[in-house]
């Protein structure tokens, strides 16, 4: 997206000059001389790991913010040195860190999360009402057009916006004060807003997800909100087919085809083709629909990718063989992508926010896992790589191409 | 009023954060030197540290974290009451202490 956003608004070349794979002068080899940039965080710090086109030699810096859960960490697509990240402990709550200059130096900004009015309840685990409590940031989601403005996807589930830069962080109270959210209930993990998609062609639209309460959209801009989870149906619900209250784990979009939408939910991987108005299961003939991750290849839009975990009861892949499950038919047909995947005794997890693609003309695929690998594939998931095998337990994988 | 030279000892992350080396540092606070005073000049002081220790709103302690003063847990005292003497003159230093992880993380 990053390289079709560059040829798009014609960015300067001064603007990545400092980044460290970024050589030579000539306009005319940027595509050739195109890098990626791979922000990863972990539970204990966040590396970025850099590399040529190629995307064989890669270059490790970290731990930047060493000891921090570091949940999600992603750059502006019009400033890509404009990175902002999430910080987050347990002893001492959440910090947002920016960076100008591509993850070399960083600089606290405003971690002041707070609720719009007086915040109300949500259910808690056991049915009864408990009051929103701001915990930290899973997502940061950078405007498609703005480098000073980010969302925020937080826990208790909320979504923040800042137009600052990071100066000042105020909510969306719209969101939170639908009328299902005295209803929503946490996961396991928490009542996490994970998940944010902007619209390229559709500045007004907004697409969330939170764990356990399911999608919304929001086509005013952030003002109003409806839940979008018809056609899910989940049996740890009372009502399967409830408005809300289903665990979505993940949801992807190619920006060229915004109405699409694929969800992987707790069970189930799902499809819409109207923004989420209505979802249709596409698990197919993967050997478990159960998962985290979803991601579309960047320029094969029924191109999806899933990494299959075994059960809800266990988090690792089945068999102890890592596969990816890539299909090209935008569901329901999928298969296996093992090559240079360990196939016994892998009992790793991927987490939601953890797999990502770059947008190279050969797309690559890239996922972190809660073992400490970051898994690359360079030929759109026939083949993969680890670049690297020990880092901490990984949050968060996000990719940025620089042209 | 008097001000008194009192020294605060941070936790390594809350040190990194506010850009300090070390494990202590200083602050100038106008007497009577209380819990509140001290926290809040060590907020301005170093912005990075709000909402580390307490509550961005409510100023509530943060549960893994408690304050020592003296060899005493001040982290129940009313944050109005005058801490000892020899934190207020800089003798001793307050301790911002975190609970140790105890192999959870």
């Amino acid at each position: 997206m990053l390289q079709d956003w560059f040829d798009g608004r014609k960015s300067s070349f001064s603007e990545v000059q400092g980044f460290a794979y970024t050589v030579g002068t000539y306009p005319g080899v940027l595509k050739f001389m195109s890098s990626v940039r791979l922000l990863v965080g972990t539970r204990k710090g966040a590396f970025v790991l850099t590399s040529d086109g190629k995307r064989k030699d890669w270059k490790i810096t970290g731990p930047h913010f060493a000891g921090w859960e570091m949940y999600h960490l992603k750059g502006s697509l019009v400033n890509p040195n404009r990175l902002y990240a999430s910080q987050s402990s347990g002893w001492f709550g959440q910090q947002i860190q920016r960076s100008d200059d591509g993850g070399e130096t960083w600089k606290p900004m405003n971690n002041k999360f707070v609720y719009d009015g007086t915040p109300g309840t949500h259910q808690w685990y056991d049915g009864t009402a408990h009051p929103w409590e701001f915990k930290r940031v899973w997502h940061l989601e950078p405007s498609l057009t703005d480098p000073d403005t980010v969302f925020a996807g937080v826990e208790d589930a909320g979504l923040f916006k800042t137009t600052d830069g990071g100066e000042s962080w105020n909510e969306l109270p719209g969101l939170r004060n639908n009328e299902t959210g005295p209803h929503w209930q946490p996961g396991a993990g928490g009542l996490c807003l994970h998940t944010i998609i902007l619209d390229p062609t559709n500045p007004d639209r907004i697409v969330i997800a939170i764990s356990a309460a399911g999608a919304f959209r929001s086509d005013d801009a952030g003002k109003s909100w409806k839940p979008i989870n018809k056609g899910l149906w989940s049996k740890y619900i009372p009502n399967p087919t409830a408005e809300v209250g289903h665990c979505v784990h993940h949801i992807a979009m190619n920006p060229k085809t915004p109405n699409t939408l694929f969800m992987q939910k707790h069970w189930d991987v799902m499809r819409s083709d109207n923004a989420g108005d209505n979802w249709t299961k596409i698990s197919g003939n993967l050997p478990t629909d159960f998962g985290f991750v979803i991601d579309v290849h960047s320029h094969e839009p029924e191109t999806v990718y899933v990494v299959p975990i075994k059960s809800d009861s266990e988090h690792f892949p089945l068999d102890g063989k890592l596969q990816v499950f890539r299909s090209r038919t935008g569901g329901n047909a999928w298969e296996p992508m093992t090559k240079g995947l360990p196939q016994q005794n892998c009992y790793v997890n991927i987490l939601r926010d953890a797999m990502a693609v770059d947008t190279l003309d050969e797309c690559g695929v890239y996922f972190g896992t809660t073992g400490g690998q970051v898994y690359c594939s360079p030929d759109a998931g026939d083949s993969w790589s680890a670049i690297t095998h020990d880092l901490p337990p990984v949050l968060s994988v996000e990719a940025q191409t620089l042209a | 009023m008097s001000v008194q030279r009192v020294r605060v000892e941070l936790p390594l992350h809350l040190m990194r954060l506010a850009n300090l080396s070390g494990h202590e540092t200083t602050l100038d606070i106008a007497a009577p030197v209380t819990l509140r005073a001290v926290l809040d000049e060590l907020e301005r002081r170093f912005p990075a540290l709000e909402g580390t220790m307490r509550d961005h709103v409510t100023k509530k302690r943060r549960d893994f974290l408690r304050f020592f003063a003296c060899e005493e847990d001040w982290s129940h005292q009313s944050p109005d009451a005058p801490l000892p003497n020899a934190i207020a003159n800089g003798t001793e230093p307050l301790l911002v202490i975190g609970a140790i992880a105890g192999g959870s993380f």
